[in-house]
């Protein structure tokens, strides 16, 4: 969509507003989980208006990233074939950093490597405003440049949103406005969030020639890798680094724990972290020569099944990081496939709730069944203590600089004789080791 | 010129921030950015030396914050995020948060 042609269908939507008295759903926000919600809708002919805040759907969206299409291939069938996504994720690895070397793992096999892909690199602005385009082809409006101030409530029912002024109504609100949820929030469904259940993420668009980025991640064609970093990258605070390659540019960035971040004694800042971690030799010399284009910050939910909000009210529904659902399981991190899924059921509970034209709390409450039924709640329960197991300090800078050291000890060759492997080992695992390792282990199996 | 955030912390004091030094100001200036017409996030009055606002000057990503001479903090508006991360770290108490008017603020080209 042009910028021409917002002020037509806001003209438009204004003249049809006159004549229809209200509409079916208003979505605030077009993310993933609105565009996703407004899609199914549409595509049952409801009356639904998006509202989005940006000069475009994706103008203020952030993500890592990647998506993973597995889970929510059957929810939105026809719309793989033509998205804009980047490149399949056919290469995984993981760097465990310390202070003065790195250790990497790197796995690919024939299930990555295979259509169908299970993950893909995505940007978001480019993303969503071709989702936006779909949405709006399957019949709903939606309209840009507009922020949604409030709620209307009437009789305790939430009936309608404020936007720049004018008074919008609908049967049903969905608050698909991002993790901050400010719409949420005036509804009365969640308070503002706690710092230990967010994290940071920023990054950065490093365009890179395509046939670089192939040469240098091992990769054929269009295939694509992706890295997961942790230790040294976040100076021991909870969180870590990523890379994901795109077309023709790499998304290059950290994540850290808000509360952890506060806490730290090293107060590092988040801008420093980034540009340190850049100038790191292992990933100095993969985005040598690249420019960068954009640089953005977002905060994420990562609280789990404890820190999701209340996801529906009388009137309204809570869709995507505005209800929480985005999960930090440390080997991966995933939001976009839970907004859309969320975005879907929220779409499915209306429906339900139209049947019998009753939108109270009772009627949507049909949401967090088809949820529990769903991969996302059964995430998020079976998944509901990895924020303490990922919480404990020790694996952001004990056992990273432990593995390192160690591994610095196999393979040095020294001048005089090399003592036997299993005593280098040993030396570095003594009893007091062990012990603390067999703790923490039992954290870890938590996940 | 380095200062003490009270909690045993170091920070940057006046013009001078650690941000800077890391050509933070143009990594901001990639980005497509359309002013409004007003600050969307203000100090509320009377808080600007509450001890939580110091945290935003290490947490905020676009190194927005800064604490001046007279330990007070202050917050520059243009190259705002909106990432939300300030609401998270510092609170409602302290801040008047909310999004820039539609059409305003960060454009992300990429994302």
């Amino acid at each position: 969509m042009g910028t021409i042609t917002v002020p037509i269908i806001l003209e438009k939507l204004k003249e049809g507003y006159d004549q229809l008295e209200k509409f079916d759903v208003i979505v605030v926000g077009g993310g993933l989980a609105g565009l996703a919600a407004a899609y199914t809708l549409a595509q049952h002919d409801l009356e639904v208006l998006v509202l989005e805040r940006g000069d475009y759907c994706g103008a203020k969206n952030l993500t890592g990233g990647r998506l993973y299409i597995n889970p929510i291939r059957n929810l939105f069938p026809d719309l793989w074939q033509k998205a804009p996504l980047e490149r399949p994720i056919v290469r995984e690895g993981v760097m465990i950093m310390a202070a003065e070397g790195s250790l990497a793992i790197n796995y690919t096999g024939a299930d990555l490597a295979s259509e169908p892909y299970q993950s893909y690199s995505v940007l978001r602005a480019k993303f969503d405003r071709w989702f936006a385009r779909e949405v709006e082809r399957q019949g709903a409006a939606i309209v840009t440049k507009t922020r949604v101030s409030d709620v209307i409530i009437q009789d305790g029912q939430v009936c309608g949103v404020r936007a720049d002024g004018e008074e919008l109504r609908a049967d049903v609100v969905i608050a698909c406005d991002g993790v901050l949820s400010l719409i949420a929030e005036k509804a009365g469904l969640r308070k503002p969030g706690n710092a230990k259940d967010y994290a940071v993420g920023v990054k950065e668009v490093i365009e890179l020639e395509a046939g670089l980025i192939e040469e240098r991640f091992g990769l054929e064609g269009n295939e694509g890798a992706a890295c997961l970093f942790m230790g040294a990258v976040t100076k021991g605070i909870f969180g870590g680094g990523f890379l994901y390659t795109n077309q023709n540019s790499l998304s290059l960035g950290i994540v850290v724990g808000i509360s952890d971040l506060i806490a730290s004694e090293s107060a590092v800042s988040i801008p420093a972290l980034l540009e340190e971690f850049k100038q790191r030799p292992e990933i100095a010399r993969l985005i040598k020569d690249g420019t960068s284009v954009e640089y953005g910050a977002h905060v994420i939910p990562e609280g789990g099944a404890a820190a999701l909000t209340r996801l529906y009210g009388p009137g309204i529904l809570v869709a995507g990081d505005a209800a929480g659902f985005a999960m930090n399981i440390g080997i991966t991190v995933r939001g976009m496939e839970y907004a859309m899924a969320s975005g879907y059921y929220a779409a499915q509970a209306v429906l339900k709730a139209r049947e019998k034209n009753d939108y109270s709390v009772q009627a949507l409450s049909s949401y967090e069944a088809l949820l529990k039924e769903s991969f996302v709640m059964k995430d998020f329960l079976n998944f509901k203590n990895a924020p303490l197991a990922l919480s404990n300090p020790r694996l952001y800078s004990h056992y990273p600089e432990l593995i390192n050291d160690i591994m610095a000890d196999l393979y040095s060759v020294p001048a005089g004789q090399k003592e036997r492997l299993y005593p280098t080992i040993r030396k570095y695992l003594n009893w007091r080791e062990m012990l603390a390792m067999a703790g923490d282990m039992r954290k870890v199996m938590k996940l | 010129m380095a200062g003490n955030a009270g909690d045993g912390r170091r920070y940057e004091k006046g013009d001078e921030t650690v941000t800077d030094t890391l050509g933070l100001k143009a990594k901001l200036g990639l980005n497509v950015f359309k002013p409004g017409e007003y600050r969307h996030i203000n100090v509320k009055p009377g808080m600007e030396k509450d001890p939580r606002l110091k945290r935003a000057v290490l947490v905020c990503p676009a190194g927005l914050y800064s604490v001046t001479q007279d330990d007070k903090v202050e917050l520059t508006i243009d190259g705002c995020l909106e990432c939300g991360t300030c609401r998270i770290a510092c609170g409602t108490d302290v801040l008047d948060w909310d999004y820039p008017p539609g059409g305003t603020g960060i454009q992300y080209r990429f994302g």
